[in-house]
């Protein structure tokens, strides 16, 4: 066996993605200086995306680490490196339209998702704590701007300093913790920690269960758990519609992975952690659910339901173990396809002047886009987690690994919290097809290519994986660490 | 020699009066500073835990952290400064354009 750790050998192969990727966003930051030019920059960011997709797919099945043993290359961080690149790219496509009707059309905008695409491969790739914090800061810093990128809006301004504020401060609940990680274990590398665990937990238990605690609030804030969720609703509902459509689903798996990668390859010998993320597991879901039902805005009902879904998938982190780590990586594919498909046609509604995506203004939707109405109702039942979607499959293979693991109750209290969260997205669905149109009659909605091709994949991706959930299984079955 | 603890305690308790200053202070400046006191605290804790385990890691963490705290002051500030010229104002208390 190689000592990876003491090994400085620099193998630049382990993060070709993310070498395309910074490429991309510096060519685009340099097009800034001419108009001309600067309009190529979504196909740069288009052009950019696929290469590193290309990258990552020829990664699969790599098991190798290096960097001193700090970026570790295994499926599993391979499978999230394709969820990143696959949300940022179906984001892009949403995103050109509209921030050319709100006049917001900067190419920094592309670079910015390119370099915060960056920081979440890294996080899902490092095995040692401070490169998973440094990849943490490379996503979160561009997605503060992102937030407030329509600077003369005021919602998007206190969007921005929200998201700003709280992630800042969870940021520095991060970095305590992994001092005090440090302090304990005098090795930030998971490797390390992990073959040494039941002697550092011995020994020095007070700072070990000190630092994780910090990182678990740290991550809480990030992936949006309750009881450090309260900055989510106001950050999603101000921000650019595009941007919160990559928010919601994005930065929340690229946290996942770390979490996944530190509490289940790291730390799996913490019993305690068990008990810690049930109860922050529970709340999560209901408290989203709950606080959901009551919402007129469909940008805020879907922000409270990410947060429900995030409760869901710490049901993982709570099982542990391999089958429940490939049941949340299937339910962040999925997530990822619906959630992304429904932002794409509020997207496309708001690009009307004077849409705030309020309930009522979807209402007789039907009777003038018959299709996209259609669209819009199977993203819902797939949030739900209906059949035939890819959606009852997510929930099914996650709650199906939780009562393997003898997790019954959870499962019980998960499976009511599906059935309340119908009522939300149903609500939709009748808003659209037996609403009556309001008294201000909207105007006709053209649809766009690069918004249609985001609806008909994700659509064709929630129906089919719905149909055919093999094949995603195999895939997110076959992404597990690698204990090198 | 002073003993470790004693940094520790002082980390802790400069990480307490920051999260304190983030969650009571309604001025955006002030809420920021915090957070850089937050984060400093973190550091001191590293070069606590380097100097006693004779480890050069944590000195060398702090140089990263220093650097994010910079990039992070850069973009924060940027956006005060957008904020404040649309508001002319930096109280917490009046962006409640939507509601908490």
């Amino acid at each position: 066996m190689v000592d990876y750790v003491s090994s400085l050998s620099i193998d630049f192969s382990l993060i070709y993605p993310e070498i395309t990727l910074l490429l991309g966003a510096s060519l685009i930051l340099l097009s800034v200086f001419s108009r001309q030019l600067g309009a190529l920059a979504p196909g740069i960011g288009v052009v950019t995306l696929v290469l590193a997709l290309g990258f990552t797919a020829a990664q699969w099945g790599d098991q190798k680490a290096g960097f001193a043993g700090m970026v570790t290359c295994d499926d599993f961080g391979t499978m999230f490196k394709g969820i990143f690149t696959v949300a940022s790219f179906l984001t892009l496509l949403i995103a050109h339209r509209y921030m050319k009707v709100r006049g917001i059309d900067k190419p920094e905008f592309y670079a910015l998702i390119l370099v915060s695409t960056v920081g979440m491969m890294v996080m899902a790739n490092s095995t040692d704590l401070i490169v998973m914090f440094l990849g943490l800061e490379i996503m979160s810093i561009p997605l503060y701007v992102m937030a407030g990128f329509n600077r003369r809006s005021l919602e998007s301004n206190e969007s921005a300093i929200k998201y700003f504020i709280m992630g800042a401060f969870a940021s520095a609940f991060l970095l305590m913790g992994i001092a005090f990680i440090f302090g304990a274990a005098e090795t930030t590398n998971l490797r390390r920690i992990a073959a040494d665990f039941s002697y550092i937990a011995g020994h020095f238990g007070v700072y070990l269960y000190a630092g994780i605690a910090l990182i678990v609030v740290g991550f809480g804030f990030k992936v949006a758990a309750v009881p450090f969720h309260s900055w989510v609703p106001d950050v999603y509902q101000g921000a650019p519609t595009p941007v919160t459509a990559f928010f919601s689903v994005a930065p929340k798996a690229a946290g996942f992975a770390a979490m996944l990668r530190i509490f289940v390859y790291g730390m799996a010998g913490a019993d305690a952690l068990t008990e810690l993320f049930w109860i922050l597991a529970v709340l999560t879901m209901s408290v989203g659910n709950i606080l959901a039902l009551r919402q007129d805005n469909v940008k805020r009902m879907l922000a409270y339901s990410s947060i429900s879904h995030a409760g869901y998938i710490i049901i993982a982190l709570v099982v542990g173990g391999s089958d429940a780590v490939s049941a949340a990586i299937f339910y962040l594919v999925a997530y990822t396809l619906f959630n992304l498909g429904a932002f794409a046609i509020v997207t496309h509604l708001e690009c009307r002047s004077g849409c705030k995506s309020d309930l009522p203004e979807l209402s007789g939707l039907a009777g003038t886009n018959p299709y996209l109405s259609v669209a819009l109702g199977l993203f819902m039942f797939a949030l739900a987690g209906f059949p035939p979607t890819v959606g009852f499959f997510a929930k099914f293979y996650l709650f199906a690994a939780a009562v393997k693991a003898g997790f019954v109750s959870l499962v019980v209290i998960a499976v009511l919290n599906s059935f309340v969260s119908v009522y939300y997205y149903l609500r939709v669905v009748k808003a659209c097809f037996f609403d009556s149109p309001s008294a201000k009659p909207l105007t006709p909605i053209r649809m766009v290519p690069s918004i249609l091709i985001v609806v008909i994949v994700t659509a064709v991706g929630t129906l089919g994986l719905g149909f055919f959930p093999q094949r995603l299984l195999e895939l997110s079955q076959a992404a597990i660490f690698a204990f090198l | 020699m002073v003993p470790i603890s004693a940094y520790l305690i002082l980390a802790a308790v400069l990480f307490g009066i920051g999260s304190v200053g983030v969650l009571v202070s309604r001025n955006m400046i002030i809420m920021f500073m915090s957070v850089e006191l937050m984060l400093n605290a973190a550091n001191m804790a590293l070069v606590a835990f380097s100097r006693a385990l004779n480890l050069m890691d944590g000195h060398v963490i702090v140089f990263l952290v220093l650097t994010i705290a910079a990039a992070e002051a850069a973009v924060g500030l940027a956006l005060i400064v957008a904020l404040f010229r649309n508001r002319e104002s930096v109280d917490i208390d009046r962006f409640n354009l939507m509601k908490w």
